[in-house]
């Protein structure tokens, strides 16, 4: 429906006059409801629960209310040149005689959240939170023990030792500060940047690697590719390879923590690239409406893989978005840890207390490459990543933050980073060796209960092995 | 072989009882299932009425099981299932999703990784191609992928297949599809006993189920038991069911096809051929067995679907037969199916487009030598 006016007022209010005239005779006997235009919609007519269930009638009037103001047409003449509002099912609006567009971009973007400046000094007027010496302690660790891990899986799937790796170096901020903002209880559907956020729930670094090396001791049972972790124990969703499927299994599970009343919410992880899809759309549109506890956590590091944040949309980022689907949305800094970690838990109090989505951007960058299968040197300059490597690290600038605190010191950085290298090495050691899953493990899981043709296969399965073992090389292990 | 005498005794004029009997010893005959649900009181009860009700008994059983997809709840469903249940479970267990099949489907998985039991309704099959990412990679492969820490108690129904003049996009059968699949279950009902044994059962279980129903069904009335209608009724997932029994043929349908296919078999019955009719029930798991059980002892077998030939379930099951009752085997397996073009709209041509009663007498007759088959590359 078109509503735009260009006609002079005065042909408008006789335009209408003549027809709530009109239609006025016809209704005046039916409605007796006096409602006038300055009146707010009522509560419960909010509630489209209430609104359909209760009164059928009540819904008719509603529809028809515009014509009830013919009897109001006195005191609209009076306030005709002050408001005039279109009665549109959804609320009322009010017209303009100015025809403007909105701007396809806007004069100054939307503003970016931070609370430590780039050398990890407090800015002045920085409302965050207070965060007390252990927690900033273990953050740090975290971050330092995420960085090390990425660099030395990386390098082990470079040797040929795992198939593929995926690191997230730029956003280790990201990963331990919005883990620690958060409660154990709340559900995390993470797309695949987000093994911090495992790390800093207690899964350990012989965890990480038994999943990467495939292995007999991985709770992943040996079923997918490295880096798609998963724990029930953690209240981490297992990653799945489906871009920003996650976005909407995180409202469908949002819905019914909101149901259980439980003080939980969930949070989803995904990237600018991720924004593109349906999922995206549908999710935060269904949680707007469905007013779930959900908290979007998008991590806007500037690539999806070789596609800048140019070629993926035009909108000032994805900030703006939530907005348009009715979701509260914040801005931050995602390589200022404290910043991250103020903004989670505002974040949380609101999904939870008021039940609501809310939409997080973290501004990043994506200092590695995608992956293990990619050179990100390819299509972007080499003098871009290593000054975001360096200059915008969020590891050194949360370091000096907790220096300046009195709280590290350079023996404890060098004791943290050597014991946590050695671990890392001996995970990856004893990974290597432990056995393969039991051939058993191709057949459970598929359902509930093994269906009779499973079972059957499996038996035919260990004759077969049994019958011809030269089939079966024993460097490819088939532990029975 | 067994099959053949059998044949040229009753052509000879042999009473076929006789030639029974005497076969009887001769050869072992394996247990063939059969049921006898309908009592002598039999309440009449439509397919429409038969879903609601499973829905209602399950959501009054359960807490945890909710109902979502379009017009569910104030329209009272797009075709009346859902009829009263909003008014009785409210909207937070009832709930209207905006357009979008991806989304709500997407919205079912998280809710039932979370421990909910959803049933999603797509209002038609067809739809569900906008969600099949979630059906097939959030919700089938989940359990497995993540080692058991994800299982997904889903129902995603709707109804499948032609309905009557509603065009390509809105005809196609998907039981192929999904039953393809391993970690999804196929369910695929035919009369309000199965409709309400099924769906209970599909909403119990823990694995995601995709409930296939038949719009043209949802009006047909069948007399279902007193055992039927009470709430704790359920049907076995992977059990077909034989309607009736024969000895000449075994023809196996699901959904609508199953009332077709027994118009036929009286129609064949006429004509001096019984033919055992096989309603599959469930498409996955596939009952193997059942179906090799009725081939040993009829030697011949049609199956009949509404979907297109190419992969259809009737591959499959002629497959399944080929390779555990090969010798049984004595004449070609006869495959009834949806013509292999889009549906068209055209009364006439949609006519052509579907099996019709007729297609299945004559596929029977073929199977039986009683008429000139109809070979491809004759």
């Amino acid at each position: 429906m078109a509503f735009c006016l260009t006609k002079a007022k005065k042909l408008i209010y006789n335009h209408l006059k003549s027809k709530m005239g009109s239609l006025g005779i016809i209704n005046h006997g039916n409605w007796t409801h006096p409602v006038s235009f300055s009146h707010p919609i009522p509560q419960n007519l909010k509630k489209p629960d209430t609104f359909f269930t209760n009164n059928t009638t009540l819904f008719a009037s509603r529809r028809f209310e515009s014509i009830i103001a013919g009897k109001h047409l006195d005191s609209l003449r009076n306030v005709f040149d002050e408001i005039e509002v279109l009665n549109f099912p959804g609320g009322k609006v009010k017209f303009t005689s100015e025809m403007k567009f909105l701007s396809e971009s806007p004069e100054e973007r939307i503003h970016c959240y931070r609370v430590l400046d780039d050398n990890g000094q407090p800015t002045v007027h920085s409302n965050s939170v207070q965060i007390g010496e252990e927690v900033a302690v273990k953050m740090y660790n975290d971050m330092v023990t995420l960085q090390l891990m990425d660099s030395i899986f990386y390098e082990a799937q470079r040797q040929g030792r795992i198939s593929f790796y995926l690191t997230t170096i730029g956003e280790e901020a990201i990963n331990i500060a919005s883990a620690a903002a958060l409660n154990i209880d709340d559900l995390i559907f993470p797309q695949y940047r987000e093994a911090g956020v495992l790390l800093w729930r207690g899964f350990s670094l012989q965890e990480f690697a038994n999943q990467c090396f495939g292995n007999r001791d991985d709770n992943g049972k040996g079923r997918q590719m490295p880096i798609h972790y998963g724990s029930k124990k953690h209240n981490y969703f297992t990653v799945a390879s489906t871009v920003a499927t996650q976005i909407s299994h995180a409202v469908g599970a949002a819905y019914a923590l909101k149901m259980d009343g439980r003080d939980a919410c969930t949070v989803t992880y995904f990237g600018d690239g991720g924004t593109s899809t349906g999922d995206f759309h549908a999710a935060l549109n269904f949680a707007a409406v469905m007013e779930a506890p959900v908290i979007f956590f998008c991590r806007n590091n500037g690539w999806a893989i070789s596609t800048p944040v140019s070629d993926q949309f035009r909108s000032d980022g994805i900030v703006v978005r939530g907005q348009a689907y009715g979701v509260r949305s914040i801005r931050v800094d995602g390589n200022d840890a404290l910043a991250i970690f103020s903004a989670i838990q505002a974040a949380r109090r609101m999904a939870i207390g008021e039940s609501r989505p809310v939409l997080i951007e973290a501004l990043t960058y994506r200092a590695g490459h995608h992956s293990t299968s990619d050179d990100s040197t390819k299509y972007r300059p080499v003098h871009e990543i290593e000054w975001w490597r360096v200059a915008r690290d969020p590891v050194s600038r949360f370091k000096k933050w907790i220096e300046s605190n009195g709280w590290w010191s350079d023996e404890a950085e060098f004791e943290l980073r050597s014991s946590v290298r050695k671990q890392l090495l001996h995970a990856i050691q004893v990974a290597e060796k432990v056995e393969k899953p039991a051939i058993a493990e191709i057949f459970t899981d598929v359902y509930d209960v093994p269906p009779a043709n499973l079972c059957e296969q499996e038996t035919l399965l260990r004759e077969t092995i049994k019958r011809h073992p030269q089939d079966y090389p024993s460097h490819f292990q088939f532990p029975l | 072989m067994l099959g053949i005498i059998r044949q040229r005794v009753a052509r000879k004029g042999v009473p076929a009882s006789i030639v029974e009997q005497s076969l009887q010893r001769i050869r072992n005959r394996p247990v063939a299932y059969a049921s006898r649900c309908y009592s002598s009181t039999a309440k009449q009860m439509t397919v429409r009425d038969a879903l609601n009700s499973a829905l209602d008994e399950e959501m009054s059983a359960d807490p945890k099981v909710f109902l979502m997809g379009e017009e569910v709840g104030e329209y009272q469903g797009a075709y009346k299932i859902s009829k009263g249940l909003l008014d009785k479970y409210g909207p937070e267990r009832v709930v209207d999703t905006p357009i979008t099949e991806a989304g709500f489907a997407g919205i079912g998985v998280g809710a039932a990784y979370y421990g909910l039991k959803p049933v999603i309704e797509f209002m038609t099959i067809n739809f569900t191609l906008q969600a099949i990412d979630h059906i097939i990679n959030s919700a089938a492969k989940s359990n497995y992928m993540s080692a058991g820490q994800m299982s997904v108690p889903i129902v995603f129904r709707g109804p499948n297949g032609a309905a009557a003049g509603v065009g390509a996009q809105h005809s196609q059968c998907y039981a192929s599809w999904y039953s393809s699949c391993p970690g999804l279950k196929v369910l695929a009902p035919y009369s309000s006993e199965d409709a309400r044994g099924l769906l209970k059962a599909a909403i119990r279980d823990p694995d995601p189920v995709v409930f296939l129903e038949n719009e043209l069904l949802y009006g047909e009335s069948f007399p279902v038991s007193a055992e039927v209608l009470d709430s704790s009724f359920c049907l076995p997932i992977g059990k077909a069911k034989i309607e009736r029994e024969g000895k000449d043929v075994t023809i196996t349908a699901f959904s609508k096809m199953v009332g077709f296919v027994l118009k036929a078999a009286e129609i064949l019955a006429e004509e001096g051929i019984t033919a055992e009719v096989i309603n599959l029930r469930s498409i996955r798991p596939l009952d193997r067995s059942t179906i090799n059980a009725s081939v040993r002892k009829t030697n011949r077998l049609v199956t009949v679907e509404e979907g297109f030939p190419q992969h259809g379930i009737g591959a499959e099951i002629c497959a399944s037969v080929v390779e555990e009752s090969f010798e049984y085997l004595d004449a070609p397996v006869e495959r009834i199916a949806g013509a292999d073009v889009p549906m068209p709209y055209a009364a006439n041509l949609e006519r052509l487009a579907v099996p019709q009663i007729e297609d299945i007498v004559r596929a029977a007759k073929r199977a039986c030598y009683r008429s000139v088959p109809m070979a491809a590359t004759a």
